[in-house]
């Protein structure tokens, strides 16, 4: 079947069955690979996505049930002035290893700021639990959560 | 290149008129250069804009060889890491390999910036001298008076971009030894300033991983592998798989070990996969639990070791220990674990027009899919290429001595008429029931102690799967019978402990094993260091102090532990805990370096233990980028902590029971609330940084949770009835 699908504010018509995760529509057809593939299972992460400026495993969401929805992924962050304040922050602290978990981790942080602006460490630590890193740089990611609350604040 | 061709007759065969001058060394090792990069073996690229592309030989899984080998040849060129960009080098065991593994292209071991800190150095000096004397010649002037700085040629009048000068370079024999610019002339090693060059991509989406490609009228793969090691397809039916929209076909593979899906797109191989029903022979399968594969080794202990290791009599260290004032006695038992790295295993691989074979992969020993790929596709080696991709993570796992995912990959696209490329994908219950796991492996460990409170003999007996024996790696690493990679950290640490005994027994591999960040250090640093402190405690002495007694005196090696033990004893408040807190320690060396941390508690194991802080200090020679060290020490912590914590891999029936990350839980971010990292400043050469803050993490936070009364011998903790918060 064909879906129209809202992403990254453009309205795409995709093919695809239902009962297909996002994240397969968005990787394999949309060909946008900053959103990643880690556990098919929402317990990493790795395909976090915002769905109307909220984070969702995209993994979990089925592509029929996201009509109508905006979809935004990380190709996307540097034009908020959140998801720019992360990806400085990240930089500044170089908070990437491998880096195949940190799109995620931006999608998630960015959630968490905008929820919460000044949010304390054990505030970051329980946010972003179900994003796993396992290079394991949490130390630099709640650091550069810490370090975004502070630029966007500025 | 032809070895026989003289440098002088390569480099005249060198077209002067393309603007792009190559340096590095041909495969003879001495200095090359030109402009032609098929000829040579580029570690540096220039063109005549001034682009300057370090070529990195290392594959880049997160542990920074792409910034550390950039940073060397900026530093010696006269470039700031903002002129300079990296791209990684093609497939060739002759003119990439790591020099420490011989005529072998690779990445492992902590090797990266030790095995080529004076290869790059000397590439990108090379490129220093011949842009001068370029420019040199062209201004009429001494040599001698010009340098390159921030990528501008000067002479402190005339000054020109280095670009300028490229053409007219790359008429200029390289210098066998050029002149490395001097500690005190660096702006960029060791420099606290300088960023990842990967980052930015790495926080936009940008980053491409093998995971990533998408080739044109690409087909997706995934495999139904045996469920049981041993394992073989009798046969199998895809009518299920039929129903599937995107399914195309399914195949055994040649060596029956699964059956390949192929599909459209990856979820209609997922789907396919799932809905396929395979007939399986397990007659030669492994059926064992671990259970029993405990018992096997915990029996190997009971008995005389096979291997003497260090040749030590065995009966004068026995009787030494029987006679001593105070036994100390423990047996440990470490478990199978996976790698899990966060990029499931994957690689994609196509034919050209020309009949060339292409593999895109996150490659971490590109000879090793290189030779194999030479066999399935009965291709000489210069027809087979390898395009290296960004990598998410490892840990060893991407390096397997029977390339055994490519290999896959390479089974299913020659069953094909190979006019669409294919995409093998595994996910993540393919991984971590995917075998190549750290062995399992036991220790058992008797210390003798005077009346004094000295070690007067130490008894050790280790038994373990071999990683090696069996493998094309066997050379490297076994030798009278016994593979240092089940012993390194016992047979050669350098504590000076008296009449020590190491014996080695081998037991049958419950199934594929590899070697795990940091091999066989992951469980010999965790039983020394266990039991330095169990020691230590019996006859009431401090645990720094008691281990300093034993290196003080002793070689340069034995220093440097020392002094990395007194800074982390001295930053992480060694003996004053926060209220409440208690605190263990570990030091161990590995792959040439030297890591000592502190790990401080808080809670107790009935109602959880909160690890507050680490605090380490690592002496890894010249820190070449001071923060990718302090990275790398972080990560390998959480690594080490993390499944020291709470996982392991078991099998039932022969069968792997984990199956993803909630059976297989990674460290999460509250697992360490902070993690405090100090680099002793040294002029010794780089040494390995990737993997030597693994070793001493687990045995530190063990020895924490001792000052609470219980002594974990066996991971993972979560098992020993200790819970974390």
């Amino acid at each position: 079947m064909t879906i129209p699908i809202n992403l990254n504010g453009q309205i795409h018509t995709v093919k695809a069955e239902p009962g297909t995760p996002l994240l397969w529509v968005i990787r394999d057809e949309l060909k946008l690979t900053g959103t990643k593939f880690g556990c098919g299972v929402a317990s990493c992460g790795a395909c976090t996505v915002h769905i109307n400026g909220e984070p969702v495993r995209s993994c979990q969401t089925l592509i029929e049930d996201v009509d109508g929805a905006e979809i935004t992924t990380i190709e996307k962050m540097s034009e908020n002035e959140v998801g720019a304040a992360v990806q400085q922050a990240w930089r500044e602290l170089d908070v990437v290893q491998c880096g195949y978990c940190q799109s995620g981790q931006i999608m998630s942080a960015v959630g968490l700021l905008r929820e919460n602006d000044k949010p304390t460490a054990e505030e970051v630590d329980e946010y972003m639990y179900g994003n796993a890193c396992r290079c394991a740089t949490y130390q630099r990611i709640r650091a550069g959560v810490l370090r975004a609350a502070e630029i966007l604040e500025a | 290149m032809s070895k026989n061709l003289s440098r002088r007759g390569f480099l005249k065969s060198a077209a002067a008129t393309t603007a792009v001058l190559y340096v590095g060394v041909n495969p003879d090792g001495a200095a090359a250069a030109g402009s032609n990069d098929a000829m040579l073996n580029p570690f540096v690229k220039i063109d005549s804009d001034g682009n300057v592309i370090a070529i990195i030989k290392h594959f880049e899984k997160g542990q920074g060889p792409a910034t550390g080998l950039s940073t060397l040849i900026a530093e010696e060129l006269g470039v700031t890491m903002d002129q300079i960009g990296f791209e990684f080098a093609p497939s060739n065991p002759k003119l990439y390999n790591n020099l420490f593994f011989g005529p072998f292209q690779g990445t492992g071991g902590s090797t990266a910036m030790a095995n080529s800190w004076t290869q790059y150095r000397t590439a990108g000096a090379n490129a220093r001298e011949m842009l001068i004397k370029a420019a040199a010649s062209s201004w009429g002037v001494d040599d001698a008076t010009l340098d390159i700085q921030e990528g501008i040629i000067t002479d402190g009048v005339k000054t020109a971009p280095l670009g300028d000068f490229v053409v007219a370079a790359t008429q200029i024999a390289p210098s066998e030894a050029p002149r490395l610019r001097d500690a005190s002339e660096w702006k960029i090693i060791g420099k606290e300033a300088t960023r990842r060059l990967d980052s930015l991509i790495k926080v936009n989406g940008e980053a491409k991983f093998g995971m990533d490609v998408h080739l044109p009228n690409q087909m997706v793969v995934m495999i139904k592998r045996t469920p049981q090691r041993g394992g073989l397809v009798v046969s199998f039916d895809d009518s299920g798989a039929k129903e599937v929209k995107g399914f195309i076909m399914a195949k055994s593979l040649p060596t029956q070990h699964g059956v390949v899906v192929y599909a459209e797109n990856t979820w209609a191989a997922m789907q396919a996969r799932a809905a396929l029903k395979v007939e399986w022979d397990m007659s030669e399968a492994e059926a064992r639990s671990s259970s029993e594969i405990r018992e096997e080794l915990m029996d190997a202990l009971g008995a005389n070791p096979v291997y003497n290791v260090n040749k030590v009599d065995q009966k004068t260290v026995a009787s030494k220990i029987d006679t001593a004032a105070t036994v100390v006695e423990r047996t440990f038992y470490f478990p199978l674990l996976a790698h899990a790295p966060m990029e499931p295993l994957n690689c994609t691989i196509e034919q050209t027009s020309g009949g060339d074979i292409v593999l895109h992969d996150g490659a971490q020993m590109p000879t090793g899919p290189h030779m194999a790929y030479q066999q399935i596709f009965q291709l000489p080696q210069e027809k087979i290429h390898i395009k290296t991709m960004l990598t998410g993570g490892s840990f060893g796992r991407r390096a397997t001595p029977d390339a055994d995912y490519q290999v896959e990959a390479g089974l299913a696209f020659v069953m094909t008429d190979r006019s669409r490329p294919v995409k093998l994908v595994w996910d993540r219950e393919d991984d971590i029931r995917g075998g190549y796991y750290r062995p399992a492996t036991g220790h058992k460990v008797r210390v003798g102690l005077d009346a004094d409170g000295n070690i007067a003999a130490w008894e050790h007996q280790v038994a373990g799967q071999s990683i090696m024996k069996g493998t094309a790696f066997e050379s490297f690493s076994v030798h009278d019978g016994v593979d240092h990679s089940t012993v390194e950290g016992l047979a050669d640490n350098p504590y000076v402990i008296p009449n020590m005994a190491i014996g080695l027994t081998d037991t049958e591999k419950a199934t594929s094993v590899l070697w795990w960040r940091s091999v066989g250090h992951t469980h010999t640093a965790y039983v020394m260091e266990v039991m330095m402190d169990m020691a230590a405690k019996a006859v009431g002495r401090d645990p720094v102090a008691f281990r300093l007694a034993y290196l003080e005196g002793g070689d340069k090696d034995a220093r440097r532990k020392a002094d990395v033990l007194k800074l982390a004893a001295e930053k992480g408040n060694w003996g004053s805990p926060a209220d409440g807190n208690v605190q263990g320690i570990a030091v161990h060396k590995s792959f040439g370096s030297f890591v000592a941390e502190v790990v401080e508690i808080s809670g107790t194991p009935a109602d959880g233990i909160q690890i507050e802080k680490v605090t380490a200090a690592v002496d890894c020679g010249i820190a070449v980028n001071p923060d990718v060290v302090r990275a790398q020490i972080e990560g390998a912590i959480g690594y080490g902590i993390g499944h020291a914590m709470r996982d392991q891999i078991t099998l039932d029936g022969g069968a792997v029971e984990q199956s993803n990350f909630p059976d297989y839980e990674p460290l999460r971010i509250s697992d360490i609330k902070a993690i405090e990292t100090h680099i002793v400043a040294s002029a010794e050469p780089p040494t390995g940084i990737g993997e030597p803050g693994t070793p001493p993490s687990a045995p530190a936070l063990a020895n924490a949770i001792a000052q609470l009364d219980i002594w974990v011998a066996e991971l993972p903790m979560s098992d020993r009835g200790i819970s974390f918060v």
